[in-house]
């Protein structure tokens, strides 16, 4: 995410500046409520188009994963026609693929479970190593084939090893690729369109997500009943364009 | 280099709920207040309208409202024998940043303490006897009644416009509330929020094993409010974004809809955002803060000259602040011995996920409130004999379900893969008709010798300061506590109707990664004596007396309800404290 960088940067050009003379940066809030018309932060979208992080080899082998991870069925489509492989390119692209706002201070050490993520590797890196480890190892397991190329027994058996821990990729850990790869997949299923996954909201339709409606008071008091009415998304309310 | 500002009458650190009542108060009484706040301002049309506040990706998984830990951080382990690791990302807890601080993405629950809490020590040794304690609990009185608490609770509750339904008022039970609670002296100023389909569930499976379930107090509002202060807050919509969200429909209270417009009117108060103070500096003595040093968001270093500090930061970093200015005695777990940092507690949280029969249950998950809840309080605090179970403390547990946003909430049986057709099948058929609570057994977190705070000697933050280095475990006394909660809750669970019913009780060590509420406490702990604690029960430092130390730090353990409401009427009493007596008489309140 772009962070509070956008709006603080909005702040201090419209708030009263600094009535003490000396002071250089940062802003003075008095003299009411610092409130400017208009001014806002709404979410970055994902750009439509190409690739932003990801080669195109990269990108079909990721289409071929995240629609192994979640299949499509004859209701829903599955990962690739949702559009979880544009989220994670897009994210990877994007402050999350540089883990900005983490404490990313040496030394690094690993640690005990409980102590959490401590490797100084980001998800971008983690992505490009892991895909390129992936390919090495399943051109070398199925006669020169990439992830892409297998058939859908073949590549749900090579998921699994990685789930499991008994598949080893050299240069990354399979098991943590496989966990972020899984991680990053449901996100783009389930998020708002607006960052390129759950493409016409079809996670949310699915399983009944009336998404950004934000008022349910009609609703409240009524047990037991199907909410009516369908999903709607930050970026397609009719009364909220971005 | 350091330069001086204007001397100030009061600088207040930190511009959340503790600094913003003090702030009021304090320019109330005609003080030139200035408050240094580190993050961004916030206010609710700009930064969490309806048009973009529900997204669950950017505020929920991406932390964007958070305080982020590459500007301040912590080093964790679990004992003494671990080396301690930085905090890299939020997982346990989670801290506020920027104007109204974690008051922006709470969720609202807003408990009193039961009157046991505050004498706890007293109240387990009189009733079981010493040798029923564990030896390392390091529990205490807090040197303060629930009665003396009673009136600053209120103003909090008349403040934030809570809705609930009263079990206590003025000695006599009520039907409807919850009858543990301690004597109030009026309802609750709005009506309890009506609830959804699983929580009245709850309530009522609760009520046929012979419990007494009541609304959870919520200041997510029922209905319209005008507080004292001539604020307006509007109706809760159930939109289902609360917690680690901002509200855009100013009905949840916060101190931006409750208190900063009408502080922002006064001309003898001022916010200064993008700074983060250092240090608090105190004269040759040691004995006086002169003010506090501050870096501005160009990286410029100032010295804001004050009569009266009142540090408002989150718990760890008001103990921070403390060991890094040199205030008090550093805690030593192997001696005992020192204040700053002992005594640091958290919460003991645990659930069951109930499955039901998706052709007979729709909950609609998603039709929910940050506060909302059916709850019992038969099993908190010692409402109930510990004798038989050979632990102390206990929790409130309900059906407190916040939300049905996808990412987090798409619960699939146990046994079920993590991905596949199958996974994606059973995501389907369970969404609708899962209760899945979060914290819904909501437990204490008692106080131990080797669970305290201290600065790391490794690691820095982007000053080069020391982070705050976090040593703590779970201890059996809580682990028993938890089986046995959340045993009793599984079986309101399946009272409901559940086909099937997962236990998760809180399981040891305590981990960094595992979101186990925010509700860290303790590190500055108020008490009777400078022997036992760092401050006096008006929230004064007992070893510079022109320096207050608002916040949850200030708790000798955590009891077994949401902090918030107790932290607001510490502050209230304080702030009464500091224009009643300490402004006539600048000095002690309390002589040691």
């Amino acid at each position: 995410m772009a962070g509070p960088k956008r709006r603080e940067l909005l702040a201090t050009t419209s708030l009263v500046l600094l009535s003490v003379p000396a002071v250089a940066a940062g802003a003075v809030v008095k003299d009411g409520l610092p409130w400017t018309p208009g001014q806002a932060d709404p979410p970055e979208a994902a750009a439509p188009g190409s690739w932003h992080f990801f080669t195109v080899a990269e990108g079909a082998a990721v289409e071929a994963l995240v629609d192994r991870l979640i299949p499509p069925d004859p209701e829903t489509p599955g990962g690739k026609d949702s559009g979880c492989a544009v989220f994670i390119d897009r994210q990877l692209a994007g402050p999350y693929g540089r883990f900005e706002g983490y404490y990313m201070k040496g030394p690094f050490h690993e640690g005990t479970k409980q102590q959490g993520y401590q490797s100084p590797l980001t998800p971008a890196a983690h992505y490009r190593i892991g895909l390129a480890a992936l390919d090495k190892y399943c051109r070398a397991s199925f006669g020169g084939s990439g992830f892409a190329q297998l058939g859908d027994g073949q590549k749900d058996e090579l998921l699994k090893g990685l789930e499991a821990g008994s598949v080893n990729l050299d240069a990354v850990d399979g098991k943590q690729f496989f966990t972020q790869l899984l991680t990053d997949t449901k996100y783009g299923f389930f998020a708002d369109p607006v960052y390129g996954g759950n493409r016409d909201m079809v996670a949310w339709k699915m399983i009944g997500f009336p998404g950004a409606r934000y008022d349910y008071r009609d609703w409240v008091h009524r047990h037991n009943e199907r909410y009516p009415l369908p999903p709607v998304s930050i970026r397609d309310h009719p009364n909220w364009k971005l | 280099m350091t330069r001086k500002l204007p001397a100030t009458d009061v600088v207040i650190v930190g511009l959340g709920w503790t600094g913003s009542i003090l702030a009021n108060e304090l320019t109330d009484a005609g003080l030139d207040v200035v408050a240094v706040e580190r993050g961004p301002w916030r206010d609710t049309a700009s930064d969490f309208p309806p048009s973009y506040a529900p997204d669950e990706l950017r505020y929920r998984l991406h932390h964007e409202l958070f305080l982020r830990p590459a500007q301040a951080s912590l080093t964790f382990r679990n004992n003494l024998e671990q080396t301690a690791l930085p905090v890299r990302t939020w997982g346990a807890f989670m801290l506020g940043n920027g104007a109204g601080g974690a008051g922006v993405h709470w969720n609202a629950e807003t408990w009193r303490f039961l009157p046991s809490d505050f004498v706890l020590k007293s109240h387990l040794t009189q009733r079981y006897g010493a040798g029923f304690l564990p030896p390392d609990m390091t529990i205490q009185d807090w040197g303060v009644t629930f009665d003396e608490l009673e009136p600053h609770y209120d103003r909090f509750e008349y403040l934030c416009g809570t809705s609930g339904t009263a079990g206590n008022l003025k000695g006599v039970i009520k039907d409807g509330g919850n009858p543990f609670e301690g004597p109030r002296s009026r309802p609750y100023p709005t009506p309890a929020q009506p609830q959804p389909f699983s929580h009245t569930l709850f309530a009522e499976a609760a009520k046929q094993l012979g419990y007494k379930p009541f609304p959870q107090p919520s200041g997510n509002l029922s209905a319209a409010y005008t507080n004292p202060l001539g604020v307006k807050l509007g109706p809760c919509t159930y939109c289902g974004f609360c917690e680690w969200f901002g509200c855009g429909n100013y009905s949840k209270a916060s101190p931006q809809t409750t208190i900063l417009p009408v502080l922002l009117g006064k001309p003898n108060f001022e916010a200064r955002t993008l700074c983060e103070v250092t240090r608090i500096n105190l004269d040759a003595s040691g004995k006086r803060a002169t003010g506090a040093t501050y870096v501005d968001s160009s990286g410029d270093s100032w010295e804001q000259p004050a009569d009266l500090v009142i540090l408002c930061a989150f718990q760890l970093f008001n103990v921070q602040l403390l060991l890094l200015s040199g205030i008090g005695t550093p805690y030593n777990p192997r001696t005992g011995q020192g204040q700053i940092g002992r005594n640091f507690s958290h919460q003991t949280v645990s659930t069951a996920t109930g499955f039901f029969d998706n052709t007979k249950f729709n909950f609609n998950p998603f039709i929910a409130s940050g506060a909302i809840g059916m709850c019992i309080d038969e099993f908190n605090g010692d409402n109930f004999d510990h004798g038989p179970h050979g632990f102390v403390g206990g929790g409130y547990m309900g059906q407190v379900q916040t939300n049905g946003r996808p990412i987090e909430t798409t619960p699939v049986p146990p046994g079920t893969p993590g991905w596949g057709a199958a996974w994606k099948k059973a995501v389907k058929d369970n969404y609708l008709s899962t209760v899945f609570g979060g914290a819904a057994v909501h437990g204490s977190s008692y106080s131990y010798r080797t669970n305290y705070l201290d600065l790391d000697p490794v690691y820095q933050d982007r000053f080069g300061r020391p982070l705050l280095r976090m040593t703590m475990d779970l201890h059996d006394n809580e682990l028993k506590m938890s089986a046995f909660l959340t045993d009793r809750y599984a079986e309101v669970v399946q009272k409901m109707g559940a086909r099937q019913v997962d236990k998760q009780p809180r399981k040891g060590p305590y981990d960094v990664t595992k979101y186990q509420t925010s509700h860290l406490c303790g590190g500055a702990v108020m008490g009777s004596n400078p022997g036992n604690s760092a401050l006096n029960t008006y929230l004064q430092s007992w070893d510079v007396p022109n320096l207050f130390v608002q916040g949850a730090s200030a708790f000798p353990q955590n009891a077994g309800y949401n902090p918030t409401g107790t932290v607001a009427a510490l502050a209230f009493r304080s702030a009464e404290a500091i224009r009643g007596q300490y402004l006539k008489n600048p000095g002690p309140l309390v002589h040691a």
